[in-house]
């Protein structure tokens, strides 16, 4: 075995599959009130936040799993999970990263992200999150300055009561499906954004999400507010140790652009796909929803999806302000047993809406990806329009891939524009990058980097980069 | 509803003369039906335009028994002159007449007797319906390699004495090797607020070609579900072309396997809707093994509280390489209250395919009006100019010129 070749072997085998030994506080498995309650409590939070956590709760208790997705999964007893568990320094909240528990440091440095160095040297202000609370936020002095507010959704309860009771459950409410529901439920942590009225944000805003706590469901809840003419760029990225079983993960990811703001909220997702046999990964059913509420406002969803035994969600746009634009550009790949039911829904109401959509699958191996869209234009969306492009890659006979668009125009005065190709890559474009030196794993990487292209594109430096070798790692082993 | 299917059921079992391992068949789809009702926008595949809310909007005490024991009389005014067929009559459900004269009477055979059970198992209750209580079926049967000489046209005429009724059609073609039909359905109705039901099953040998053209075009009340099963063996095509736009409601469904090599698909719609009409086209392709190749083209032009839908899906399964795939779908709206829905749908799991869908909808270009007013046109002639080009690209699809020319004059097309 040469160098090169033991380098893929690495490489094939998961980069970040490793567990932090930390002992953990957790709820008493199963869900009902009283563990709700204990989250609230343990949480200190207030009473509404708890009304909030019930309501939604009486309303779980009516609704059924749904089942209408191309991926099928054993079923879920929602009564063997852990709804909380948090890491133990927590109890006493540190001032500082020199306080943190030197385990948690150096989890984070096994993942490549030194707090201070990444953050002083990128620029970026990073919320690290540690299983389901958030541990250490930097770069909150810059940010204070320009009145952003980027903190933990529980400490955004205790300090913004006004701004969370105001804006959280507005996008996805309390009564919305099922794992969206059961989110508002058990919620734990996750991040909040407000950005004041007129202010563009100096820098790119970052989480890294990490799971850790065997058999916790993760229940995210983020929450960001561009307030008037304001702008933001989120970055969602997130890497999972081995584990054996199935995790489920069900965050809630609300998005409120006002008048003339405008929001970017880019993921590159690297979960635990399971190995080679298809055991183990991550669930990953999250619902992401955004709201242009304001005239001109923007939200632009940008995703790169590589990880997951199962990736189940629809970042959509609701485009309610007049002139509002809703984008949405999403590259999965799937590869060995992983399987994919991803896309988009653009809900146009407001006057001269505009809504793009490019996706870019490609499965390998066993996967099994879908594209699944809807593009609804209401009445009142006058002189509306959209366009959508999907395509879909296959490379091997055991993979499948899969269009499902689903197109409802009601207004006269818009247009709605769809193309979608499947294909495999070309021989033609093989052999002339073969003939010109590249080993056929360079020349797949090469092909698919440039499929990949118009999406890698959208995304912020940082992030492009660390994607493209994604793309590049997921594949491995595929070719031939 | 439940009690009146099933006193009707036994009062057509009394009147027909149906085997006992028929009437067995019969019951056991009468019960599923029973069972599952019409379908509903539960269903994915009802999801744009819901039979059971519209039947029961529409018809009020639906009764699913008509009596046959009457003959009607044909009005010869109706038959299309313009082209010599044969042909087959429909009054009311009711077969009036069977007339291959253009034919060599040998090589095409009616049978009566056969299994009546519906092997595509597509879970639809509309086709239990139909088998539970459709009073009469027969299989035309065409010889190895043998073309019929003149198409044949098949007239589903209704008059005024049907009010409120359920009519259930089920036709089988066996397209022997070698052997092509030319098959046109012509709908026209003087009655309203029926339900008719229409299933037809192709079974296409190989070298075979089925022609099918369904005009609906005389504007009336009633609503219409037809449901094509195609099967198709080597080296066979088969083209079906919709028009749809007379009827309240219709529904075309299109349903074709594609088992064997180098066989292929073709299906172009028109909708051009006006007035409270709700049409749908759904189609299913299944690519089954290697080489073979679909075509779909779907316009829709939408009037006044219109709606169309267009389901396609393209199924590719993992042993049909080289599958060649497409689907078009175009929509324009005139109206403020008009509404398009489409759903483009691709299943593949073969990897040397090559597979697209496209599907645009909006208003007339106001640049193209513009352009043409400036030329001299009103504006009424400039829309008209249009949507004549729009719809004639799929009229120049037909593959047969007698039948392109006699579509053209009949839709009213100008070259």
């Amino acid at each position: 075995m040469d160098t090169r070749e033991k380098d893929i072997e690495n490489l094939k085998d998961y980069k970040y599959g490793f567990t932090t030994d930390i002992e953990n506080i957790k709820a008493p498995k199963g869900l009902n009130e009283n563990v709700i309650k204990f989250i609230s409590n343990i949480k200190k939070e207030p009473k509404w936040m708890l009304d909030f956590r019930l309501k939604a709760f009486e309303r779980f208790k009516l609704l059924k799993e749904p089942n209408w997705q191309k991926p099928k999964y054993p079923k879920i007893d929602y009564q063997d999970l852990y709804y909380y568990s948090a890491p133990k320094s927590m109890k006493d909240k540190p001032k500082s990263l020199d306080e943190l528990d030197p385990k948690l440091l150096e989890t984070y440095n096994k993942l490549g992200i030194p707090l201070q160095e990444q953050a002083r040297l990128n620029g970026i202000a990073v919320d690290a999150v540690f299983d389901s609370v958030s541990v250490a936020t930097t770069f909150k002095g810059e940010l204070t300055k320009h009145g952003i507010i980027f903190c933990s959704m529980s400490e955004a309860i205790q300090k913004h009561p006004d701004l969370v009771k105001k804006y959280l459950g507005t996008v996805i409410p309390t009564t919305d499906h099922f794992f969206a529901t059961l989110n508002s439920a058990v919620f734990t942590d996750g991040s909040f954004v407000y950005i004041p009225e007129g202010v563009k944000c100096p820098m790119e805003l970052s989480t890294y999400f990490r799971i850790n706590a065997s058999e916790t469901g993760q229940f995210e809840r983020t929450l960001i507010i561009a307030d008037k003419g304001s702008y933001v760029s989120y970055l969602e990225g997130c890497t999972a140790p081995m584990r054996d079983e199935n995790q489920l993960h069900a965050a809630n990811v609300e998005l409120i652009a006002l008048d003339d703001a405008e929001i970017k909220y880019s993921t590159v997702q690297n979960w635990y796909p399971g190995d080679e046999n298809g055991k183990g990964g991550i669930y990953n059913f999250v619902t992401k929803r955004g709201l242009c509420k304001g005239k001109n406002s923007k939200i632009s969803w940008t995703q790169v999806e590589t990880g997951s035994a199962i990736t189940w969600k629809y970042p959509s746009c609701i485009l309610k302000g007049d002139n509002s634009i809703g984008e949405f550009y999403s590259i999965a790949i799937t590869n060995n047993h992983q399987k994919a039911d991803t896309g988009t829904k653009m809900i146009h109401l407001g006057k001269n809406t505009k809504s793009k959509i490019i996706s870019k699958g490609i499965s390998a191996g066993f996967s099994d990806m879908t594209y699944r869209g809807l593009v609804d234009i209401n009445s009142k969306a006058k002189n509306s329009s959209n366009y959508t492009q999907c395509d879909s890659l296959l490379m091997g006979n055991k993979c499948g891939a899969h269009t499902v668009p689903y197109i409802k125009n009601k207004n006269f005065d818009s247009n709605v524009a769809h193309e979608a190709t499947t294909s495999k890559i070309s021989e033609e474009q093989l052999h002339y990058c073969q003939q010109r030196g590249l080993n056929p794993e360079e020349a797949v990487g090469l092909i698919v980097n440039g499929f990949c292209k118009e999406v890698l594109q959208q995304l912020p430096m940082e992030f492009a980069v660390e994607a493209q070798k994604l793309v590049g790692i997921s594949l491995e082993g595929s070719v031939g | 509803m439940k009690e009146q299917l099933k006193i009707d059921f036994n009062k057509i079992q009394e009147v027909s003369n149906f085997s006992n391992r028929d009437i067995e068949i019969k019951k056991s789809y009468l019960n599923k039906f029973i069972e599952n009702g019409f379908p509903n926008r539960k269903q994915e595949n009802w999801k744009f335009l819901d039979i059971n809310q519209i039947i029961s909007n529409n018809i009020s005490d639906l009764s699913f028994y008509n009596d046959y024991s009457i003959e009607n009389k044909i009005d010869s005014s109706i038959f299309i002159d313009d082209l010599e067929h044969n042909k087959i009559i429909f009054i009311n459900g009711r077969i009036e007449k069977i007339d291959f004269s253009y034919e060599d009477k040998k090589q095409i055979e009616i049978i009566e007797d056969f299994n009546i059970i519906d092997k595509s198992e597509n879970n639809n209750s509309l086709i239990d319906l139909n088998i539970a209580l459709s009073n009469k079926h027969f299989k035309i049967l065409i010889k190895k390699d043998y073309s019929l000489k003149k198409p044949l046209i098949i007239y589903h005429l209704t008059n005024e004495k049907m009010k409120s009724k359920n009519i259930n059609l089920r036709l089988d073609f066996e397209l022997e090797q070698n052997s092509s039909l030319k098959l046109i359905d012509f709908f026209s109705d003087d009655s309203e607020k029926n339900f008719m039901n229409i299933f037809y099953n192709f079974n296409l040998d190989r070298d075979a070609i089925l022609k099918n053209y369904k005009i609906d075009k005389s504007l009336n009340k009633n609503l219409k579900y037809s449901f094509n099963n195609i099967n198709q063996k080597q080296n066979s095509i088969s083209e079906t072309f919709v028009f749809s736009a007379g009827s309240d409601y219709f529904k075309n469904e299109i349903n074709c396997k594609l088992k064997g090599e180098y066989s292929s698909a073709f299906i172009n719609g028109i909708f051009s809707l006006d007035d409270n009409k709700q049409h749908e086209i759904r189609t299913t392709i299944n690519h089954l093994v290697e080489n073979t190749k679909s075509y779909q083209l779907i316009k829709s032009v939408l009037g006044k509280n219109t709606k169309s839908a267009y389901q396609g899906r393209i199924y590719v399964d993992s042993k049909a390489q080289k599958t060649d795939g497409y689907q078009l779908s175009k929509a324009i709206l005139l109206d403020e209250t008009s509404e398009f829905n489409a759903k483009p749908e691709l299943e593949i799991y073969a990897d040397d395919v090559k597979c697209s869908h496209g599907s645009a909808s909006g208003s007339l270009d106001d640049n193209s009006i513009f352009y043409l007013m400036s030329r001299g046109l009103n504006y009424k002639q400039a829309k008209g100019l249009l949507i004549n080009g729009f719809l004639l690209d799929v009229i120049e699809k037909i593959t047969d010129a007698e039948i392109k020319d006699l579509l053209k004059k009949m839709i009213g097309l100008k070259k």
